[in-house]
Parts: structure tokens; sequence; C-alpha cells
């Protein structure tokens, strides 16, 4: 086994092209969990069981199956149903959706932990709902969330290499054409190995400064 | 008495199986002071929650200002009331909470200002002129800049007397508003509300422990126990000659734990 430097280089931009769409799958999918999660944590919080009960279940239903099988799901299965949707977009839905369970646990917490006081001060100076959630409740709860919710898309950001399985041209899926067309895999795995690491590392670093930022309560 | 600006008929509420208020029933003239007494869990506390729509009722009925507060008018019926009904007769009210309650997130100024410019329309800088006044008026305006967790007890809690009365209710409710702040800011909050019942003719009812404060600020006094009124008059005759047994023994108590009267 031997560490060809020329071939290295020669199979940079193709590795290039899979990165793009790597970075561009993390990004939308967490555009999707942040907000698709904050509207189930609302949701599910909701007087109305109408409304409660069946996002609970759903968000229960999505967090008990493992993501490559929504993969399927959404791009394999949906189709019969007459919802054809391209690998990218089905990609960044599965990925999204599958997140946005997981951070509407958080923000369920983050939440439930503003005290009540807080929101019988909203009544008291007749803030409305929406109001009450936007001025007051969501700009408490947000920042102490952001540690965990930043852990969660440095999760996602790992878990991009899945979508391959629906034929997304994403790093690791070129990665692998570029293998199976020269026999060589010690590069291209190697390379996808340290540009996850290259990702990782910095944002576990960054992680750890935004929890000594925001663990201190705010009040 | 004038038509009464509160009007309680009937009203019963129990938290779960226990019943804290039973079938009561009074009136508060419009600009009156009234101070609630009575031991924890008398059900004191509860009437004020009740009137800022914190707790709902379980009988009875209320009007403020001659409109009913937990019910509304439909078809000629009388039914529960809705959101947009709440919200209409919460304008009427303001409250004054133990804990303050401040928005920790914003500043004093902000704190004061926010409700009226998302309630009643008003611009930043015109709601930013009138929360000024009121600051100073608390006399809290070299802190209007600051975020709640930068002032002491008292400060917190003129800072949110200010917020209460921004909204220009007709009543205000203060719920035990000294009980959380150590012994040497209780004056200057209890100043402030001096102030308030002096110069405004707005009705304010008072849970308060302040035994010599009731007696100062109210033109009635009503002592509360196990949910009903016992005894309800003049501050002086019920702090200097109450009839009866209960609220003499509760004044006996009041004294042996160190309050004046």
């Amino acid at each position: 086994m031997e560490w060809d430097w020329e071939f290295s280089i020669q199979i940079l931009p193709q590795l290039w092209e899979g990165v793009k769409v790597t970075i561009q799958a993390t990004i939308l999918g967490t555009m999707i969990a942040m907000t698709l999660g904050l509207l189930l944590a609302i949701a599910r919080r909701s007087a109305n069981e109408w409304i409660s009960r069946p996002v609970g279940v759903f968000a229960e239903l999505i967090r008990g199956t493992p993501l490559l099988v929504q993969l399927y799901f959404l791009f394999y299965v949906l189709p019969d149903l007459g919802l054809l949707l391209s690998p990218l977009t089905a990609g960044v839905l599965g990925l999204g959706l599958h997140y946005s369970t997981y951070t509407a646990e958080v923000y369920r917490t983050g939440i439930d932990a503003i005290p009540k006081g807080q929101w019988e001060a909203s009544k008291a100076t007749n803030l409305s709902a929406n109001q009450t959630w936007t001025h007051i409740i969501i700009p408490q709860a947000i920042p102490p969330m952001i540690p965990a919710l930043a852990n969660y898309f440095v999760a996602m950001f790992k878990e991009t290499p899945l979508l391959a399985a629906i034929t997304v041209l994403e790093l690791m899926n070129q990665a692998r054409s570029v293998a199976n067309y020269h026999y060589k895999y010690v590069e291209p795995m190697t390379m996808v190995g340290l540009f996850f690491l290259a990702v990782s590392v910095p944002s576990v670093i960054l992680l750890r400064k935004l929890e000594a930022r925001f663990a201190p309560s705010n009040s | 008495m004038n038509t009464p600006i509160i009007n309680i008929n009937g009203v019963s509420k129990s938290f779960g199986t226990v019943p804290v208020l039973k079938n009561l029933s009074f009136e508060v003239a419009p600009g009156e002071k009234l101070a609630l007494i009575g031991p924890s869990g008398s059900g004191k506390t509860t009437i004020l929650r009740i009137l800022m729509t914190l707790e709902t009722i379980n009988a009875g009925i209320i009007h403020i200002d001659g409109e009913p507060l937990w019910h509304m008018l439909k078809d000629g019926e009388l039914i529960s009331a809705d959101e947009a009904h709440l919200h209409k007769m919460r304008a009427k009210i303001g409250m004054v909470f133990q804990l303050f309650n401040l928005f920790p997130h914003k500043t004093v100024l902000e704190n004061v200002a926010l409700a009226p410019i998302l309630t009643k329309g008003l611009t930043k800088s015109q709601a930013n002129i009138k929360a000024m006044e009121l600051l100073e008026m608390v006399g809290m305006s070299d802190k209007a800049k600051n975020k709640p967790a930068q002032l002491s007890g008292g400060q917190k809690q003129r800072a949110a007397i200010a917020r209460a009365l921004a909204l220009q209710p007709k009543i205000m409710l203060f719920d035990e508003v000294t009980s959380a702040l150590d012994p040497e800011l209780v004056e200057e909050v209890l100043n402030v509300m001096h102030k308030l019942a002096k110069e405004t003719d707005m009705t304010m009812l008072l849970v308060t422990h302040e035994m010599s404060f009731a007696r100062d600020f109210a033109d009635r006094v009503m002592f509360f126990d196990g949910g009903k009124i016992v005894e309800a008059g003049p501050p002086d005759q019920i702090f200097s000659n109450p009839k009866e047994e209960r609220t003499q023994a509760f004044l006996r108590k009041v004294i042996a734990a160190g309050h004046r009267v």
C-alpha cells in the first residue's frame, strides 16, 4: 500500500465537487431542521390535542426509524405515490426532517426552562400569544440551546455520506466513484476522512467555546 | 358606593379537589385602595390572579367596569370568554408580581416600552418618552439602559411597577410585591406605591404581609381565611378593633412575628 500523490492531486477537482454538495446538503438540512424543529416544539405544546397528539406521534415515528430508511422512502417510495423528488431535494428533506425531531426536543427543553413568571408577565402586559412567543419566550430560550443545536448539526454533517445511497453526488459518492474507476481506495477514502476531520475538529472546538459562553444562566 | 369597578359575584375556585375560594362576593369602588390580608393559602393571591386572567374560575361571575371578565354575551347568552375578549379586558388591568417577572433579555426601558408598542400601537420614540416619564416617577431613570440582572430587588420591583403603569390600567394589582425583597429595600418600593396611591385615581388591590403599610395605604382592609372574607372594614377598625376572633388571632400572630401594625 503506497500513497500516490499524483493521483491524489488528480482526483481533487472531482472530490471538490462532492465537497460542495456535502456542504450544501448540510446547510439546507440545518435550515429545515432548525425551523421545522421549532414549529414541532410549539405544536407539541399546543393545548389543542388535535394538534399536539398527531405531532407527537409523527416525531416518535421519525425518531424511531433509521435515517437511511427515511431517505429510501423519500426517494424510492414517494414516486410511486406520485411525488418525484430530485436526489438532493430528497436528501435535504430527509436530513432536515430527521433532525428536526431532535432539535424539537432541544427547543422543548429550552422553552420549558423559561420560568412561568415570564408567561404571566406577558399576559399581564396584554401581549398576544404570538407576541409572547416572538418577543419574550424564543429570544430567551434560544441562546442556552445553541450548544445542543450545534451538536446536532455537526452530527448531521457527518451523516451526509448516507445520501450516497439515494444517488446524491456528495463527497462520499464522488470518492467511491473515483475509487471504483481506478481501483484505488486508499487516497480517496483517506481524503474523505481528512475532510470530515478538518471540519469536525474545529467545530468541536467551537462547540466547547459556545458551551462555555452560554452555559451560565443569562438572566 | 359608586358603580363598582370590580364586582365579584359568587365566585368559586378549586385547584384539583382543593377549594381555594368559596362562593366569594365583593365589590370594589372606582379609585378605592383595597388591602387583602390573611394567612397563606387563604385565597387572596388567587383573587388577584383570577382578575389578571392567570387563573380561571369554576363558578360565579366577575364584572370589570360593567363588563363580564370571564364571560361574554353572544346572541343574548352568557358564554365563556374567548381570547379576544380576554385581551380586551386585560387592557384595563395591570399586575405587579412578588418575583418581579421582568423580561431579563430586555433593558429596563424596553421592559416598560415593549407592551405599549405592541399592544397600543405607539411608535418606539413615543413609547420611550412615556416610559422615561414613568421611570422618572419610580426613581429609575438612571437605570433605563440596564438589564434587570444588574438591579437590586427594590429597583427591579420599581421597574416592574413602571412596566405595569405604562399600559395605563384602570386597576392595578399588587401581589406581595415586597415579600421577596431584603428588608432594607422594602421602603423604596412602598414609597413609590404611596406616591401612586396619592397621585392617581387608579383602583388598587394589594395583597400584603406588611400590615403597617396596609393600614396606611388602604381605604378598606379585607381579612381572608379559608377562601372566604372573614371581616372587612376601614383599616383602623380592622387593625385596632377587629370583631372576629379569627382576625384577632391572625393579627396577634403577625405581631408576634415582628411586624408592626
